[in-house]
């Protein structure tokens, strides 16, 4: 044996004795988009209960997805963790998933808020909704997402940039209800009643109605409800000037999107994983989601946060959720030719 | 025998021009790697973007480089020439407090002004309550634009025209100056005619800096909705799902700094600058008064109230605001993780800096030319794109070696670089090199030929010159390269948050993370952090360069 091979096998022989040593150790690497602090909390519980250790790196979507593609089998991730259910078919058309059954999931979270082939899960549920200054808008003269077209609300409406996916899977959306040409369409007439070129986040867009630059605006639940828990006197008092409107109820229901989690088609640490995606739709897990960040648990029997509540019940829309996926780049194109920037 | 070892000493400096030549190959790999994608379809999104935004990305990014170029000229250039020229209460401080915006990174002043500024924030809602006006009543610029991304780029990023062209006035030759005035040009002439003139390479390379800083900026431009090439990179990837489009894009704005470079190297190539002569006089200092003295403290005061002091206040109000609220305990790890990238970063950042800039010297070759050339733009490329360069490779190196060891010996090494703290360091100097480079090429170029001649003549060999020479002439160029990128790096964040490894957080990620949930106030407390990281070595650069110019240290000014 040359002095090359020599080398070579000494260096092989350590490496496999390192990864074995790392394989002796329970725990979990996770991919997640949804960031440290609004996820961490969590997974320190679920190390406390199991033992097992949870390693972690927070990052976009893509930049993760694109991560776990370009390591191929040798990806150390067992959990994607994304905040949008497009992101989830994306990995999973990418090839980066495998499917799950798992009776705990399956008893657990509702047929729509899974993958039908058990590729990705939901753990937590927001809604796209309406919000209105009510001292200059009635609830009455609000009905649908597609009534935000009519000229009637020219020059009244914010919302923030199609670069940001709650968009982007909006518009997916309406297309899979109406259609590429119609939801163009209404992207005209949505970009011509903009009060303003989109800017700033969902708070800002509440900020806006709350100051009188625009009359109502498209934003998440949960970051109103964080607003009227904000610390910031200001946040919350911008906040009590907006009311909610929950669109499309007589109709197909208000557009829903998810936080959720697919386990990896090459996760090395497998049943350690499933363990873990179990663990974020018991009744600790949901209840803390629930609180700490406002989003509605995706299993029915755990309560909403006493914001949320305070909002009623709503009709969901019931589209199956990977459309969201398969039409966001049209939607995008769409919007891009609409001149919604 | 003498023959023997002129060749063999031959052989070792050609051996080394190769390597370095090699290093620059490997160091442009992950910029070559987005080129080469170029070739591959891209399913009609580069012909929907022709059809759609890709002029609003060309003419944005345009502007905003036309613009952040006007005003950074006016906010470096000038201050640098008052405090280095005159005297007026304040400028000993001003000095070095001017180069202090540099600790506060973009997207940071960004989200600060936008706090106290924008329609919702406490200024327009005091006007609001003062004069009872409703919202539209009034006039105010709008934060959330061009103008105004304008604005806060230039402001944070106009000490790097402030630094080099400060080192360049300190540097003139006081004889130039008395000539021209000789010939009766008034004080201000002087600076015009002269003194900007023969600071120009300087000037112009500091220019570079911030146009390519600009050009690679996704935070400012992203949170106030612009469409550059940096979002809409972002966006064709993400968005579109194209990587293909989004490599092409990529591309096309590495034409656009190609450009840039070329120019500036060739007005730079145009002439050359050495000093004339090792003898320096004291600076005449002229003392102002009146309304030249109120105008002085106008132009260097400034840039610093807006730069530095107002938005470091604000963020030092919110982290007192949220001190209840937010997590202490993390703060040292996140502060230990970033400062050690960040000193790492700018020792290799220096050595391969000074090693490149020195072979270029040596050999000024095509070769040696269209190497560092390539290096130049890591620069403005965007960090994500810098990110997914080195992760290509990266990953394809340890996935071959994986599968060779497996065939061969039947055991698996994983994944050994990528997902390391390896490829995060192989991102930042890729992308930071430039600065030290460019730091460093000013200062070799300020040293005469002539200077490397005499050394020869009396038998150094090239590592002995670099050593004994250069080394002790270069130092205050050494200092401001490695911190330059020391800063840098504390800033940094798209490459830092797609190649770490798990659970390793830095101060701009938690920043980032916080400010990205819409949590400004809470972001504050880690925001402040990474300025106060910054405003030591920021302070350091700035006192070395007042040093750096014989009898002009505050002590001896004061005799």
């Amino acid at each position: 044996m040359n002095l090359f091979k020599k080398c070579a096998v000494t260096i092989a022989l350590t490496l496999s004795a390192l990864s074995i040593a790392q394989s002796q150790a329970a725990e979990v690497n996770i991919y997640s988009a949804r960031e440290e602090n609004l996820i961490k909390p969590i997974l320190d519980r679920f190390s406390e209960q199991t033992g097992i250790t949870v390693n972690l790196i927070t990052a976009g979507a893509d930049e993760l997805t694109t991560r776990m593609e370009l390591e191929g089998a040798n990806t150390p991730a067992d959990l994607l963790l994304t905040v949008d259910v497009g992101r989830l078919h994306r990995a999973k058309e990418m090839g980066l998933l495998q499917p799950v059954s798992s009776s705990v999931l399956e008893q657990r979270i509702p047929a729509k808020y899974r993958d039908s082939e058990g590729y990705w899960f939901a753990a937590s549920l927001r809604s796209r909704v309406i919000v209105y200054d009510h001292s200059r808008v009635s609830p009455d003269q609000l009905s649908t997402y597609e009534d935000l077209a009519d000229p009637k609300w020219r020059g009244k409406i914010c919302i923030r940039s199609s670069s940001n996916i709650y968009n982007q899977s909006l518009t997916a959306s309406m297309v899979a209800h109406h259609g590429v040409e119609e939801t163009e369409q209404w992207a005209r007439g949505l970009v011509a009643n903009m009060a303003r070129a989109p800017q700033g986040g969902d708070r800002d867009q509440i900020a806006a109605v709350a100051i009188g630059q625009c009359e109502l605006a498209v934003v998440n639940t949960y970051y109103l409800a964080g607003m009227l828990n904000a610390t910031s006197e200001a946040q919350r008092e911008q906040a009590e000037q907006v009311s909610v409107f929950w669109p499309n109820q007589q109709d197909r229901g208000a557009h829903i999107n998810i936080s959720g989690a697919g386990l990896s088609r090459y996760a090395p640490n497998k049943e350690a994983a499933i363990q873990l995606m179990e663990f974020l739709v018991s009744d600790e897990a949901q209840a803390w989601y629930a609180e700490a960040n406002n989003e509605y648990p995706v299993r029915d029997d755990v309560p909403v946060s006493d914001t949320l509540a305070a909002w009623g019940t709503f009709k969901a829309d019931d589209l199956a959720l990977d459309q969201l996926g398969i039409h966001n780049a049209e939607g995008v194109r769409l919007m891009d030719r609409a001149g919604w920037r | 025998m003498t023959r023997q070892i002129v060749f063999l000493r031959k052989i070792r400096e050609q051996s080394a021009l190769i390597s370095i030549i090699a290093l620059c190959l490997l160091l442009s790999v992950p910029i070559l790697t987005v080129v080469a994608s170029v070739g591959s379809g891209s399913d009609g999104v580069w012909q929907h973007l022709s059809d759609t935004l890709l002029w609003t990305y060309i003419g944005q990014s345009l502007t905003l480089m036309l613009g952040v170029g006007v005003l950074v000229l006016i906010l470096g250039v000038v201050p640098a020439w008052l405090v280095t020229m005159t005297r007026f209460p304040g400028s000993r401080i001003l000095e070095w407090a001017l180069v202090l915006p540099l600790a506060m990174p973009a997207y940071i002043i960004a989200y600060t002004y936008t706090g106290m500024l924008d329609v919702t924030g406490p200024v327009q809602a005091f006007i609001r309550d003062t004069f009872d006006l409703r919202f539209g009543d009034y006039w105010f610029p709008q934060i959330r634009s061009l103008s105004g991304a304008v604005t806060m780029l230039s402001l944070v990023l106009y000490p790097y025209v402030y630094l080099l062209s400060r080192m360049a006035f300190l540097e003139q030759s006081v004889c130039v100056l008395e000539v021209s005035r000789t010939l009766g040009a008034g004080p201000w002439r002087a600076f015009l005619r002269v003194a900007v003139p023969l600071a120009r390479p300087a000037i112009i390379a500091g220019l570079a800096l911030v146009l390519m800083e600009t050009l690679a900026d996704y935070g400012t431009v992203q949170y106030f909705g612009l469409s550059t090439f940096t979002t809409g990179i972002f966006r064709t990837w993400f968005g579109m799902g194209s990587s293909t489009a989004a490599a092409q894009l990529s591309a096309l704005l590495m034409l656009f700094i190609l450009v840039l470079v070329v120019t500036e190297q060739w007005s730079r190539n145009k002439a050359k600058y050495h000093h004339t002569s090792t003898k320096y006089s004291r600076l005449p200092q002229i003392r102002l008064q009146g309304g030249r003295l109120f105008l002085a403290l106008l132009c260097c005061g400034l840039p610093v109230l807006l730069g530095f002091l107002i938005p470091f206040l604000q963020l030092a109000w919110w982290a007192w605001d949220t001190r209840d609220i937010v997590d202490f305990s993390a703060f040292s790890q996140l502060i230990s993780n970033s400062l050690k990238l960040a000193g790492t970063a700018a020792v290799i950042a220096l050595l391969l800096g000074l090693a490149i800039s020195y072979a270029k010297r040596l050999q000024p070759g095509v070769p040696m030319r269209a190497a560092v050339r390539i290096l130049s733009m890591g620069y403005a490329i965007p960090g994500t794109v810098i990110a997914v360069g080195v992760l290509i490779p990266f990953t394809w190196f340890d996935n071959t070696l994986d599968g060779w060891l497996q065939r061969q010996f039947d055991v698996s090494s994983g994944l050994l670089l990528s997902g390391t703290l390896v490829a995060v360091m192989f991102a930042y100097v890729v992308r930071f090199l430039p600065v030290s480079m460019n730091t460093l090429d000013a200062g070799l170029g300020k040293i005469k030929p002539s200077m490397d001649d005499v050394g020869r003549s009396m038998g150094l060999g090239a590592w002995q010159i670099l050593r004994r020479v250069h080394i002790p002439m270069l130092r205050g160029s050494l200092l401001t390269a490695s911190l330059l990128v020391f800063v840098d790096v504390l800033k940094e964040l798209p490459a830092t948050l797609i190649l770490r490894p798990f659970n390793f957080n830095t101060l701009a990620i938690r920043t980032y993370e916080l400010a990205n949930q819409e949590r400004l106030t809470e972001a504050a407390a880690s925001a402040l952090m990474i300025v106060l990281a910054g405003i030591i070595p920021v302070i350091i650069i700035s006192l070395s360069i007042s040093a750096s110019r014989p009898g002009h240290d505050s002590r001896s000014a004061n005799q």
